[in-house]
């Protein structure tokens, strides 16, 4: 009596073929990777072999660029690799199964062979890669990595003095052996591993760089740049908003009404107003609040201003934790006599962090890639030194500001992605912790 | 051991006990509560006391003037994109409400175009298309990671700041050298050129129409639902009302002769000119932002359609609903739901991320706001109106999200 209409899905009475979930992420490198290879090989068919010293873009390499070919023999490679996968049923239900989809696929096929060629292209073909100064980069139209090459010790220092680097190779290397397996979960001595790296490394860390015992000569913050002081930025913004955040949340769902409307007024008035401008305050502002005669370091100023804005989101994200936990566990944890301070710090707190971690990491990776604000109240980060250097006179070159952003957006783009891949892993494992 | 911290006997039990020792009230709840908010209010406005009267002397120290007053002072510097009137005699208030209206602008077009750009990808994430969801998931990862300052700095400094010039001279013959877009656009090293409508008699009637058109869709709404309810009878409200407000206004543009006329940007000796100018300033923020946010929308559109539960896909399929009449009746609708609070906090997001247009130097309110105090040294006065526009914006949309919350708020049984 009713008409059913028949749909695709429903005429196909099941998928015969395996697709392992693991495939598709690795056809997504194989797919540009094949791609390359058989540019590479065709290239060299050609006879016009890519030698590395090579600075001209000369007629070999103008034939030698993507086309239809390499595109054509790209894809009939992964198809290859797919053999194992069935791959023409994978291919219909995946990329044609209708003529909508079909014309999807073209324009992302389209879109996908205009990014990786055009990167490519950039990084690659008409890349620039021997010179000693912009000369050698000037006529490309590709990057210029002997800028980065011969610039990579201030876009890591600054201009922190060649002699010391060791102390902030040294720093680095403390701050890892701290921090790995303390990432793990599998490995024991947490307990010893977090005293360390919040109670001794953060002492050894701040002698390391600032000096000024002996042994160790006083460098001063002006000299500090590039990656470094990213990482001081943000691992002291981190550091610091943490307990901040904690307090302002517990403030704010605190029963004195004094303690709630400070938190409730602190933590709105941050969150409304953009970063930059409380960068401005503490830049600008906090020194002419302190006693007249007193000065504060700019560094100092900049981390003040970082610390307090991710505090303000820090306890917006931990307030949610504290409001998933059960009332019963208040209840529970008032019963058997705890007072606020052992309700908070043994009952309440682990569970709603534990809850937030996701959160919390969230906010991390927003602070990491906020600390390039810090360029427009003039100290030079990563991205400020970069920025710096597009105006220095030895190596101008058109192409030398995207090169610069490229490396510094890679740098920040693992940073950023290696916390949030983490943060996922941290998940899954709570959840299958909860499991048992 | 930690059981016998608390041996204070409970409020309730002073009737028990009328005799106490001052000292048990120490141990009371509600004194030590008291006590605490007495030494934080002390705190704070001994904290705020020390401020002022800081600033006060530092201030005092350097010679600068305080107060607001010099807002009606000339402020001297010109502004490189103002939709007032404005030169460089103006007041340092009207430089201000210039920077204003740059900031609100810019937020609102980026609005327009993230929202369209966000809800593309986040949707993309989900297609059956492997390819698609790919390439969406690949900018998702791509974007969300990397500083918007940094994009912003890309897309000024590497891309539109190495676009040719506008125009070439060889022997004295003038060439464009702009980049040609679809539309009469143009787009070089000075920004984008595009088509300038330009407004004559008559066309006022254009807008009438619109406008008639709206309120008679508005109206057959209405009438197509009561319809529907009273006798099951379903009526195209969506294809009337598009032809309606497409059509109505563009057979009014014939009628009355074609009264919009585009000027078109055009190569002149030195310079193009006529039609209108983006600055490149301009683009690169907007396109920083649009991009920036959008990958965080799609984050949020996607978690949308994925909350609604599949029960509800399928209880629609079983009572015979098209799949469009599904997606439009029953996961849209319930997917805004989960969708509308964080979009609204992205798009307080992108407002405030619009204060870093200052650092390629586009003029908007913070970038003007810096110049002023550059000028005046008047730094509270200045961050104080600035945080206090941001903040006012913020607080307005965070009420009328409240508000919103609970309209939308799930009816339950």
């Amino acid at each position: 009596m009713v008409d059913v209409a028949m749909t695709p899905a429903m005429r196909r009475p099941e998928k015969v073929y395996s697709v392992k979930r693991t495939a598709d992420t690795r056809l997504l490198i194989l797919a540009p990777l094949a791609m390359i290879v058989t540019e590479l090989v065709l290239g060299w068919l050609r006879g016009s072999y890519l030698t590395p010293g090579a600075t001209s873009a000369g007629a070999a390499r103008a034939a030698f660029s993507f086309d239809a070919t390499s595109l054509l023999t790209g894809a009939t490679l992964v198809a290859f690799f797919m053999g194992h996968l069935q791959p023409v049923n994978w291919l219909r239900d995946n990329l044609f199964s209708t003529v909508g989809n079909s014309v999807m696929t073209l324009v992302g096929l389209i879109i996908m062979y205009g990014l990786v060629a055009g990167l490519f292209d950039f990084a690659v073909l008409h890349a620039t890669w021997q010179g000693s100064d912009g000369e050698a980069c000037r006529p490309n139209t590709g990057a210029c990595w002997p800028m980065v090459e011969a610039k990579f010790a201030q876009f890591m220092y600054g201009r922190y003095p060649t002699e010391y680097r060791w102390r902030v190779d040294l720093t680095y290397l403390l701050a890892v052996l701290g921090l790995v397996p303390l990432m793990i979960p599998r490995v024991p001595f947490k307990l010893q591993n977090a005293i360390f790296m919040f109670g001794i490394f953060p002492i050894l860390a701040f002698f390391l760089l600032v000096g000024g015992v002996p042994g160790l000569p006083h460098v001063a913050t002006e000299y500090w740049g590039g990656l470094l002081v990213t990482l001081v930025v943000a691992s002291v913004g981190i550091t610091a908003s943490f307990p901040l955040g904690v307090i302002l949340a517990l403030g704010r769902r605190s029963r004195m009404p004094l303690a709630r409307w400070a938190s409730v007024g602190l933590i709105e008035f941050v969150r409304g107003v953009p970063l930059i401008t409380v960068l401005f305050m503490s830049s600008v502002m906090l020194p002419l609040f302190l006693p007249p005669g007193w000065s504060i370091d700019k560094l100092l100023r900049a981390l003040v201003g970082v610390a307090l804005f991710a505090a303000a989101y820090m306890a917006e994200t931990i307030r949610g934790g504290l409001q998933a936990i059960p009332r019963g566990q208040f209840e529970a944890a008032d019963a058997i006599g705890l007072n606020y301070r052992q309700k908070m710090s043994m009952i309440v707190l682990p569970q709603a962090l534990k809850l937030v971690i996701p959160g919390i990491v969230n906010s991390f990776i927003g602070l990491f890639k906020d600390t390039s604000l810090v360029l427009i109240i003039g100290l030079f980060d990563l991205l400020g030194i970069v920025q710096q250097n597009n105006t220095d006179q030895k190596w101008l070159a058109p192409t030398n500001a995207m090169t610069g952003y490229l490396f510094a957006g890679f740098i920040f783009w693992i940073f950023c992605f290696g916390m949030s891949r983490y943060s996922a892993f941290v998940e899954r494992n709570l959840a299958d912790t909860e499991k048992r | 051991m930690t059981m016998t911290t608390e041996q204070t006997p409970r409020p309730r039990s002073t009737g028990e006990t009328p005799r106490r020792s001052l000292s048990s009230y120490i141990y009371q709840r509600e004194t030590r509560e008291i006590i605490f908010q007495v030494i934080l209010v002390v705190a704070i406005v001994a904290l705020f006391y020390m401020i002022i009267s800081n600033a006060t002397a530092n201030l005092r120290a350097r010679n600068i003037a305080s107060g607001f007053g010099f807002l009606g002072n000339v402020a001297g510097f010109d502004i490189s994109q103002s939709w007032i009137s404005y030169s460089n005699v103006s007041t340092y208030g009207r430089a201000f409400m210039v920077g204003l209206w740059n900031t609100v602008i810019l937020a609102a077009i980026g609005i327009f175009f993230t929202t369209i750009l966000g809800f593309t990808v986040g949707i993309a994430r989900l297609s059956s298309n492997w390819l698609i969801a790919k390439i969406a998931t690949i900018y998702v990862e791509v974007v969300r990671n990397c500083p918007l300052l940094l994009q912003m700095f890309l897309w000024y400094f590497a891309v539109l700041k190495q676009l040719p010039e506008p125009l070439s001279r060889v022997d004295g013959v003038v060439k464009s050298t702009s980049y040609a877009l679809p539309g009469g656009m143009l787009l070089n090293t000075r920004g984008l050129f595009t088509p300038k409508p330009e407004w004559l008699p008559g066309a006022e009637f254009i807008l009438y129409a619109l406008i008639v058109a709206i309120i008679g869709t508005v109206l057959m709404a209405r009438w197509a639902k009561a319809r529907q309810m009273a006798t099951g009878q379903p009526f195209p409200v969506f294809l009337t009302g598009a032809a309606a407000i497409i059509g109505l206004p563009l057979l009014t543009y014939f009628i009355m002769g074609r009264p919009v006329q585009f000027e078109y940007p055009e190569l002149g000796r030195f310079n193009l000119s006529g039609g209108f100018v983006m600055l490149p300033e301009f683009v690169a923020v907007l396109l920083g932002l649009v991009f920036y946010t959008a990958s965080y929308i799609a984050e949020i559109v996607r978690a949308g359609i994925v909350g609604v539960s599949k029960g509800q896909k399928e209880a629609a399929m079983a009572i015979g609903l098209s799949k469009g009449q599904t997606l439009r009746l029953v996961v849209v609708p319930q997917a805004m739901r989960i969708i509308i609070p964080p979009l609204t906090s992205n798009y307080l997001n992108l407002t405030k991320n619009s204060s870093l247009g200052g650092a390629v130097g586009y003029p908007d309110m913070t970038q003007v706001a810096g110049t002023i105090n550059n000028q005046t040294g008047q730094a509270i006065e200045t961050i104080l109106m600035l945080m206090g526009v941001y903040l006012t914006i913020s607080l307005l949309t965070s009420a009328f999200m409240n508000w919103f919350n609970k309209r939308m708020a799930l009816v339950e049984r």
